[in-house]
């Protein structure tokens, strides 16, 4: 991506909150805009294309999951990292599944999330310990005996060994690096597997995911 | 599917080869791997692994004994259980003998000593043993006036087994104990079933006896000299239970109470941790906080509310079963309490959900001892907890970043660790390795295999 300063777009709805962001994100990165809300935050991304959006998760006008719908197809280039504060997995696995391609809790530290915009600007995927027990959630619901659904693409809507592997790790706190180690695998791989999850995530029509988020608003 | 978690650090492999009682993975094979590959070497090569020969904590169907011969001459351990049930058949019996011998002779991984040399200075299981071969005596007796001398060439190995199995049961450490009364559970729940069951197995067992002994009484029916050589023997044996009755009794006796001091050393074992964890915790609290009076007070308080509803409503202080009814509410409750008492944060990751049981209960305190633990001695500002319920295990695992600690060098009267984590997972089945390295934080991974009925329901 362009040069080692990402230029980056907030949009979160506390005021309060985009300046703490940007506080933290200090000099490594360039912070071309802020916006509060959907529409806001649509115009303003059109307007200054930044490499790396962060995007609160819940905002007043539809969620973040509104701007990524509506910015996708025209700027396919522009890279979504969603943030949240709340517990809700079925809003962040929809953002996700609208094109996000992270997510982080905002109790992120300020290192930690300067250099997980980097990793999306350079085109990872950044998967917290709370998105990788999600998914891992997700995945696993309702692949009991008994349950199994007929799948149009298996290969898509089921996690290899080593993919769950990967992410009990990230679940349980490991770096990238940490997991490479710990699997003797280099950190390239896990990043491939991370992608490969997140394009499951995203491209997975399997009945289980509907359901689980379902469930999950339910209870 | 790989098996994750399969491969462990070395130093981790190093402590779990040590005393504890942790996920023992002593390179021996990976459980999530088929038999067969175990055979790392090409088929008809005996290769001799070095080090001496120790039986392993895992991986063993009743002593060890095949996993350790297995392990030192690098074959399929199946294929030395194998050989060994038909070389036991073959000899009758001689080798299943010498298996017992061998288990009492073999280290158990990690050890230093077997069990042999601790048995041979345990008067009162050589008192057991003696009357155990007494009763042998006399059923000798009885087959050689019966002409079975199947059962006469039987009685030898039974001997050695019999008393081996009498010293190793009395003498083994805390946790192959818990092995063995695992591996025993099945019979022993014949036994204790329900009084209508255990009804019906014995009026089975009865009246197959007595079938067989009314056929055979029968078939020889024609030589009625048979029966008084049988009126002959009814009378020795009449003699030799009066004679030796009383004794037989009283050996019985003491194998209860014997189960009943082990029961009772448990309930101990299960006191000092649940004391630990409430009440020196909370003292530990108050000294760190004495210059906050209100927070001393606050934390007084509760601690005398904990410590009344468990001396009179029976409600075990620390206990989250009461509390949160499936396991994912006993993490939460984790996370609450370890915030407001120690202020740091708690980072929860949950991946699926079911009911809590007793083990789970347990698996649940050894994670609230370790997320404590990991606030109380880590620096660190936040604590992660990942639990996850698959459809035959759950396990927790409490990660810090903080300083970190050398597993080796933990005094043992550092009891956190060693007792209410370890020990507790021991007690109930689990399974709990702790890794850390000074600077490098600590992760402590708690394992706990689900009840079948329940993982069913689930």
């Amino acid at each position: 991506m362009s040069g080692t300063r990402p230029r980056v777009f907030i949009v979160d709805d506390h005021g309060l909150f985009r300046s703490g962001v940007r506080s933290e994100l200090g000099h490594d990165v360039e912070v071309v805009g802020e916006a509060d809300d959907v529409a806001p935050a649509i115009a303003g991304i059109h307007e200054c294309l930044p490499d790396v959006v962060l995007l609160d998760v819940h905002l007043p006008g539809g969620g973040g999951q509104a701007v990524v719908t509506a910015l996708k197809p025209e700027h396919p280039e522009v890279r979504f990292l969603a943030l949240s504060a709340s517990d809700a997995p079925e809003d962040v696995i929809a953002v996700i599944r609208a094109g996000a391609r992270g997510y982080v809790t905002k109790t992120i530290s300020g290192a930690e999330l300067v250099d997980a915009v980097h990793r999306v600007a350079a085109g990872d995927v950044v998967f917290s310990p709370r998105l990788a027990g999600f998914v891992l959630d997700a995945f696993a619901s309702g692949s009991g005996p008994g349950q199994q659904q007929p799948s149009l693409d298996p290969e898509l809507d089921q996690l290899t060994g080593r993919e769950r592997e990967v992410l009990r790790l990230i679940a349980r706190g490991y770096t990238y690096k940490e997991i490479a180690r710990e699997l003797f695998i280099s950190v390239k791989t896990v990043e491939t597997h991370v992608s490969s999850v997140l394009r499951k995530l995203q491209l997975s029509t399997r009945h289980q995911l509907a359901r689980w988020a379902t469930e999950r608003r339910l209870a | 599917m790989e098996e994750p978690a399969g491969w462990r650090p070395p130093w981790e492999t190093a402590r779990a080869a040590g005393r504890s009682g942790a996920p023992a993975d002593d390179g021996s094979r990976d459980p999530g791997q088929p038999p067969w590959h175990f055979r790392r070497h090409g088929p008809g090569r005996w290769s001799w692994a070095s080090g001496p020969l120790r039986r392993p904590r895992e991986d063993r169907l009743v002593g060890g004994v095949a996993a350790a011969i297995a392990a030192k001459v690098g074959r399929d351990v199946t294929t030395v259980r194998i050989i060994l049930v038909v070389a036991a058949v073959l000899t009758g019996g001689f080798v299943a003998a010498a298996y017992v011998v061998a288990w009492m002779l073999i280290p158990m991984a990690g050890t230093e000593h077997n069990l042999a040399r601790k048995a041979l200075a345990d008067r009162r299981g050589l008192a057991l043993v003696a009357g155990l071969w007494s009763v042998l005596i006399v059923v000798r007796i009885l087959a050689s006036a019966f002409k079975a001398g199947w059962l006469g060439s039987l009685i030898f190995p039974l001997a050695i087994a019999g008393a081996g199995l009498v010293l190793i049961w009395r003498n083994a450490p805390e946790d192959e104990q818990a092995m063995m009364r695992r591996q025993a559970q099945p019979l022993l729940g014949l036994t204790t079933r329900s009084r209508r069951t255990g009804l019906i197995l014995r009026l089975t067992v009865a009246v197959i006896l007595l079938a067989g002994g009314i056929a055979a009484l029968g078939s020889a029916h024609e030589n009625i000299a048979l029966l008084q050589p049988l009126a002959g023997v009814a009378l020795l044996i009449s003699a030799i239970v009066v004679l030796l009755g009383p004794w037989w009794l009283r050996i019985a006796r003491d194998l209860v109470v014997e189960r009943q001091a082990r029961v009772r050393a448990e309930e101990r074992a299960d006191i000092a941790s649940r004391v630990h964890d409430s009440v020196l915790q909370t003292l530990a609290l108050i000294q760190r906080r004495a210059d906050q009076p209100q927070q001393v007070v606050a934390l007084a308080r509760a601690q005398e509310r904990e410590l009344r509803s468990w001396l009179f409503d029976g409600r075990p202080p620390g206990s989250i079963g009461d509390q949160a009814m499936t396991l994912a509410g006993g993490v939460r409750l984790i996370q609450q309490d370890v915030e407001a008492q120690h202020g740091v944060a708690v980072e929860v990751v949950l991946v699926g959900d079911c009911p809590l049981d007793d083990d789970l209960t347990a698996l649940l305190a050894a994670a609230r001892e370790a997320t404590v633990n990991a606030a109380k001695w880590s620096g660190a500002s936040v604590i992660s907890i990942f639990a996850e319920v698959e459809p035959a295990e759950v396990s927790v695992f409490v990660r810090d970043r903080g300083k970190g600690f050398d597993p080796e060098t933990v005094p043992a009267d550092r009891k956190g660790l060693a007792e209410s984590v370890r020990a507790r997972m021991a007690r109930r089945g689990g399974k709990a390795a702790i890794r850390s390295a000074p600077g490098e934080g600590t992760e402590v991974s708690l394992t706990m295999r689900r009840n079948v009925t329940e993982a069913s329901q689930a």
